[in-house]
């Protein structure tokens, strides 16, 4: 039986289809048995960071429908081939998933999947609960920035008990995934550091994913940035926190200012 | 920006920092509990309006939240004719 994984912020724009694709490439490089299902329907983008925005013929509400079959819909990475994407539909009609279309997609991709990693749309409303229903564990993509640590805290409140998880009593393990960090700043105290936010939040950490320039540079080509450079610190803090995901214990590294002298004077960014 | 300044701006994080932990605070005991000013505001407006004819622009409700204390602002503005109503 596999893991239902929702990947959650609230805020718009702080990194969840990113992080998505990240960590389920990072996954199913393993070896594991990866799905990736973008709930946000009417602006759907997973596909594209994906690089598979050209062979989606079939999506989600397809399914819940019953107009294709899951193995129909479902697309296989062509770089890595225990990863599959089920892609959100681009109707405009925002009741068009239902929680009992949601659970007919997930009981069976639960059963052949080592992790189910739905990328939640923005905001609070019912495409963000329904992406979060199903789930055993959340991921909570925050950046180190007051509205967003805000929202997070109200998508906190909302998986403790708008869950099915919640509501029997039981818990979804919450992470907190902490995204555009930019140590230089942070250090002079220009940006809200890590404590803060793991205080302010109570949430334990996953990650600390640094501002990088390979973010956009891989979601530019369609490729997740720990498959495109996965050398990269941002990748780098991707692979570590799919490991702490499966139980792992990864020590948590501060991510540093890596820049020389010269470039500091110049004020040229890190790579 | 003056040579002071430079010295003395010691990084925005502290006062994010704190403005969180207080916003969340409150937001966090808050919830799933009805807007307490909303509430406020329409009862408030139900007695008035029994009794004097007001206008929902008159009407001004202000909340500040402080850290031990804090405080509920109402200012009606009732039209003289309408004062006069209560007087009788």
């Amino acid at each position: 039986m596999g893991k239902v994984v929702v990947v959650t912020s609230g805020k718009g724009g702080v990194g969840k289809t990113t992080s998505t694709a990240a960590i389920g490439a990072a996954l199913a490089q393993t070896g594991l048995k990866v799905a990736l299902i973008d709930f946000d329907v009417g602006l759907r983008n997973l596909d594209l960071v994906m690089g598979a925005e050209r062979r989606v013929v079939f999506d989600l509400v397809n399914v819940t429908q019953g107009a294709a079959k899951l193995s129909q819909a479902l697309i296989r990475d062509k770089r890595v081939d225990t990863l599959f994407l089920l892609p959100a539909s681009q109707t405009r009609d925002k009741d068009a998933l239902t929680e009992e279309g949601v659970a007919k997609v997930i009981a069976p991709l639960k059963q052949k999947f080592d992790y189910v990693l739905c990328d939640s749309p923005a905001g609070i409303e019912r495409g963000a609960q329904l992406a979060m229903r199903f789930a055993d564990d959340a991921i909570i993509v925050t950046n180190p920035e007051v509205s967003s640590v805000r929202d997070s805290d109200r998508i906190i409140g909302l998986l403790d008990s708008k869950t099915l998880k919640a509501e029997r009593g039981e818990r979804v393990s919450k992470h907190i995934l902490v995204t555009r960090y930019d140590p230089a700043r942070a250090s002079r105290g220009e940006m809200l550091n890590i404590d803060d936010v793991l205080e302010i939040l109570s949430t334990p950490l996953l990650g600390i994913v640094p501002e990088s320039q390979a973010v956009l540079r891989a979601s530019n080509l369609g490729s997740p940035v720990t498959l495109n450079e996965p050398g990269n610190p941002a990748a780098r803090a991707y692979i570590e926190a799919s490991r702490r995901l499966q139980g792992e214990d990864v020590p948590m590294v501060l991510p540093t200012d890596k820049r020389g002298l010269l470039d500091r004077l110049l004020g040229r960014k890190a790579a | 920006m003056t040579l002071f300044d430079m010295f003395k701006r010691r990084g925005s994080a502290p006062v994010a920092r704190e403005r969180l932990q207080l916003l969340l605070a409150y937001e966090r005991k808050n919830r799933n509990q009805p807007d307490l000013v909303a509430l406020l505001r329409d009862e408030i407006m139900a007695v008035i309006s029994k009794h004097v004819q007001v206008e929902q622009d008159d009407v001004h409700i202000a909340m500040d939240r402080g850290e031990t204390m804090s405080t509920l602002e109402i200012d009606i503005q009732i039209p003289n004719q309408g004062a006069m109503a209560i007087a009788i």
